[in-house]
């Protein structure tokens, strides 16, 4: 039965694929004309004019193109068959990467009913009907009461036309409800309907809900994975290096007696510093608060270095609204304080920019200190030693789990060549929230 | 060949001095290229910190909105259209201006809310779905293609009557000028050049205007011709063409590209109304300027509209009112304010398109922005260099038409509107987009003697019937509305939290 419908569809596909092909030629010829036939009067027509029919040309090129590609070569009925079973099974199975939800079921219904060959096809979670594709809808109200007991007792049922809707009049109809099992819970029904239920339709049924099941726990395993992601960025959050705490409190120490006024001001600004670093709400920040933060942060280290740091920056005011993960540069700005100051005599230089560049926003921090092996900087980015850097690592990982991995951190070094670290965030996130 | 081609380089002779022309240009893309470079050069120290990353104030984004967005047609265009069709041509400012009334009312806040960089990205995350961006992509970059080319015109038709040079070095020298900046990392400071171009167009109009008027007020000369005659004895234009002309400036503004680009300046939702209100203030006080020359031209110049050059009446009233000295440098100030229009405009849509371009096509790396900058300004030049300008006003008018009728539809239902779906989007930009399209180029077949009226303007029947298709189809395929729907609309419409770090 499957394999006859898939016969079918294929048949009916031909002829577009030809139809295509003369459009071409006819566009082909009529485009000349069309631009050299009378002399436009507005230059802004003929532009318009070629565009469109450029446009057009390439539309139906392309369509034509892919149509012919995709008849050529097509082997045995069987081949064909394979294919289009497998076909349609990975394009239903997109839809369900999202677990059972209305949207993605209505798109994979509208497959599996094509795979299944049968008249209508209904899915429902647990509490109702999310797709049903094909024909007697009328039958949709009732779906929940006939599949209740599959919900219930996890077994196949078939229920004949005469049983299924004797006042309804569905057109002789019959049903065959395949539970969809993930692990041991029964999470929805697959629901074929049929003029008759024979063994095959059954057996294809049962197989497709099992098939539903796996695409239901592979988006629960998603979900669980993006959860363990968004632990793991809170569990990198907090850690706020340890010891920047322990100095600061030193410094201010220092000056409480010398300069109490002074000591005041900076531990207003490690209060300050400290509110943004714990916050609770939000993965995300823009960069001007995170340079805000940088301020901070840069304000306490002069309170200990006193006039060996020097900072310039150079931000273009068009990125300061981009939207960046939380914590993202004050970690590299410490790294830069650490290895650019701390291991080396006299001043140290950072300097921090922030560029415009197309679609991204690119920043970069710089240090001339004492630079890193580059040999070691990877091992200790790929996780596999422990280092000084954690700080950079945290970043990068986070980066890369949220942009992908195109966007981690680019790091330029050398040993005694200073360091110079890129990061570079797409401008437009919509899914995140500063 | 135009007519007057014959004849412009003898009035340029008597008009400007041609050095003065190339000077001016020079000038101005230097400055467009030093302050491009270097306004960000100025390194900081930590003292200076709050500086250095203070947000764009409303004011400075609002006059490079002002610069990005006063083109070849304001300061060309409407003067010359007022000096040929008198007060019908008023609705030209008054539409370029009111488009921003709808912009503040209806776009400005939420579209900075959603977070999106183009209109792609607004509407890939509003709908949920690639198609919808891809369709979008390509309409932006159309929509941007046939904005630039009138540019191109304007420039041709500055440096053939200024300068005596062929037309074509016009085109060619904005489009050079404007790769090598937006190429090298030029547009780096992209707004500092833009407000700097505003307030250099704003210089250029006004202050040949005033002495202008004091000149002719000192010396009592009176006017040629009564300022109500037509020169051209064209007929004034119908209801219906007025009509479709505002809906096409008032909804063509709203889905401009390189206009919504700029918002994303702005640190939030609210700046991004006070900036837009500073936009209706500036452009206000901008477009009295072409209205005064088109006046003037009218009651002194009147030959300027038979001999086929209403166009360039800004550039050639000065040399024809004012002698001596300071007829060179106002007309060198003209010009220099003539290329400031072009290069800012032409800049500013090829960074945007660019970025578009780059994101969908070239995978986003540096490398891949700058060709697609190469790209999004050769081809229009290409356009450019095979077609003929007519009238500069007029012709981004239809551009405007072309906006109204495919990105407003989704960008306005897009934030108004729960039940919009990505089919029925596409089918609306779709609608909109052959509707007009298929306007612009039988209008061009046919010939501007030759086209019915409602040919000629289509906005007014091409952008309700993208609407009605959006909204139809919507409605019909209900089922696919996406179910991030409740989640982004909850973002665009609630206002941000307060900043909680300001101190």
């Amino acid at each position: 039965m499957t394999a006859i419908t898939l016969r079918r569809g294929r048949g009916t596909f031909h002829s577009p694929g030809g139809n295509a092909r003369s459009t071409v030629a006819m566009l082909r010829q009529a485009a000349p004309t069309a631009t050299l036939g009378t002399m436009p009067d507005s230059p802004l027509l003929t532009a318009a004019a070629v565009a469109v029919i450029v446009l057009a040309i390439a539309v139906v090129v392309g369509v034509g193109f892919k149509l012919l590609r995709s008849f050529r070569e097509l082997g045995t009925d069987a081949e064909r068959a394979t294919y289009n079973t497998l076909h349609a099974a990975s394009r239903a199975g997109q839809h369900l990467r999202t677990g059972l939800n209305p949207a993605g079921a209505a798109k994979a219904s509208r497959q599996l009913r094509t795979l299944l060959g049968c008249n209508a096809l209904a899915i429902t979670d647990t509490a109702g009907v999310l797709a049903w594709d094909g024909a007697a809808e009328e039958l949709k109200p009732r779906l929940m009461d006939l599949a209740a007991d599959v919900l219930v007792g996890g077994r196949t049922t078939v229920i004949q036309a005469r049983d299924l809707a004797p006042d309804l009049g569905s057109g002789g109809l019959a049903a065959v409800i395949a539970p969809v099992r993930a692990g041991s819970r029964v999470v929805g029904v697959v629901a074929a309907f049929a003029p008759s239920a024979g063994a095959g339709l059954v057996r294809a049924t049962s197989e497709v809900a099992d098939w539903v099941a796996v695409q239901v726990e592979l988006a629960e395993l998603d979900a669980s994975r993006t959860l363990l992601m968004e632990a793991e960025v809170r569990a990198l959050r907090a850690q706020i290096s340890p010891h920047f705490i322990y100095n600061s409190l030193n410094a201010i120490a220092s000056f409480i007696i010398t300069d109490p006024a002074r000591a005041r001001e900076l531990v207003v600004e490690f209060a300050d510093f400290t509110r943004y670093s714990f916050r609770r709400h939000g993965d995300f920040t823009t960069l001007a608060e995170e340079l805000r933060c940088i301020d901070r942060y840069l304000l306490l280290e002069k309170a200990r270095f006193g006039e060996r740091v020097q900072v310039s920056l150079r931000i273009a005011p068009e990125v300061l609204g981009t939207v960046i993960p939380f914590l993202s540069l004050q970690p590299l700005v410490e790294n830069a304080v650490r290895h650019g100051l701390e291991a080396k005599e006299g001043p140290g230089h950072i300097s921090i920019t922030a560029n415009d560049s197309g679609a991204f926003a690119e920043v970069t921090i710089e240090d001339d200190g004492v630079g890193m092996d580059p040999a070691q900087l990877q091992s200790m980015l790929a996780g596999h030693t422990d280092g000084d850097h954690v700080g950079l690592r945290n970043v990068d990982a986070r980066l890369r789990q949220v942009y992908g991995d195109d966007h981690g951190l680019v790091i330029e070094t050398a040993p005694g060549e200073g360091t110079l670290i890129t990061m570079r965030v797409p401008k437009s996130q919509p899914g995140h929230d500063a | 060949m135009r007519p007057g081609t014959a004849t412009s380089p003898r009035t340029s002779d008597l008009a400007v001095n041609p050095a003065v022309g190339l000077v001016a240009l020079v000038v101005v893309s230097v400055a467009t290229a030093v302050i491009g470079f270097y306004g960000l050069r100025i390194s900081r120290t930590t003292g200076d910190f709050y500086v250095a990353s203070r947000t764009v104030r409303p004011w400075w984004n609002a006059s490079a909105i002002g610069g990005e967005y006063l083109s070849a047609a304001s300061f060309l265009g409407v003067a010359g259209l007022i000096l040929l069709s008198g007060t019908d041509a008023l609705w030209f400012p008054v539409g370029y201006t009111a488009g921003y009334l709808m912009l503040l009312l209806f776009v400005a806040a939420p579209l900075r809310r959603s977070g999106a960089y183009t209109i792609p990205d607004f509407t890939e995350a509003r709908l949920d779905s690639r198609a919808v961006r891809r369709v979008t992509s390509v309409v932006v970059v159309v929509v941007g293609w046939l904005y630039i080319v009138p540019q191109l015109h304007g420039a041709a038709l500055t440096i053939r009557i200024t300068t005596g040079l062929p037309a074509w070095v016009g085109s060619v020298a904005v489009v050079v000028v404007v790769c090598l900046t937006v190429v090298a990392g030029g547009m780096r400071s992209i707004t500092f050049v833009q407000a700097f171009q505003y307030w250099l167009k704003l210089t250029a109009l006004a202050v040949p205007v005033l002495f202008i008027v004091f000149a002719l007020a000192g010396n009592g000369s009176a006017a040629v011709a009564p300022a109500a005659v037509n020169p051209t004895g064209l007929a004034p234009a119908g209801p219906y063409q007025n009509i479709s002309l505002l809906v096409a400036l008032l909804f063509g503004t709203l889905g401009l590209p390189h206009v919504l680009v700029r918002f994303y300046t702005n640190p939030d939702g609210q700046s991004a109304r006070r900036t837009t209100l500073i936009v209706l203030g500036l452009l206000s006080v901008f477009y009295l300027f072409p209205t005064a020359y088109g006046l003037m031209g009218r009651m002194f110049a009147p030959d300027l509209a038979r001999s086929g050059q209403a166009d360039a009446v800004v550039l050639l009233l000065p040399g024809q009112l004012i002698g001596g000295t300071a007829r060179d440098l106002l007309s060198a100030l003209v010009v220099a304010g003539a290329f400031a229009a072009f290069l800012s405009t032409t800049s500013g849509l090829v960074v945007s398109l660019a970025g578009v371009i780059s994101q969908d096509v070239l995978g986003g790396s540096v490398r891949g922005f700058r060709l697609a900058a190469v790209i999004s300004a050769v081809v229009p030049l290409g356009f450019a260099l095979s077609t003929d300008s007519l009238a500069l006003a007029g012709s981004v008018g239809l551009v405007f038409a072309f906006t109204a009728s495919t990105v407003c539809p989704v960008l306005l239902l897009g934030i108004w509107w729960r039940g919009l779906t990505d089919t029925g989007a596409i089918a609306g930009m779709v609608t909109g987009g052959v509707l007009c399209g298929g306007a612009m180029v039988s209008g061009a077949a046919l010939g501007a003697a030759g086209t019915p009226f409602w040919l000629a303007q289509p906005a007014a029947w091409t952008v309700p019937a993208a609407f009605a298709v959006m909204v139809l189809v919507s409605r019909a395929t209900r089922q696919r509305i996406p179910q991030t729907m409740a989640r982004v609309m909850t973002r665009l419409h609630t206002p941000e939290r307060p900043l909680a770090t300001e101190r």
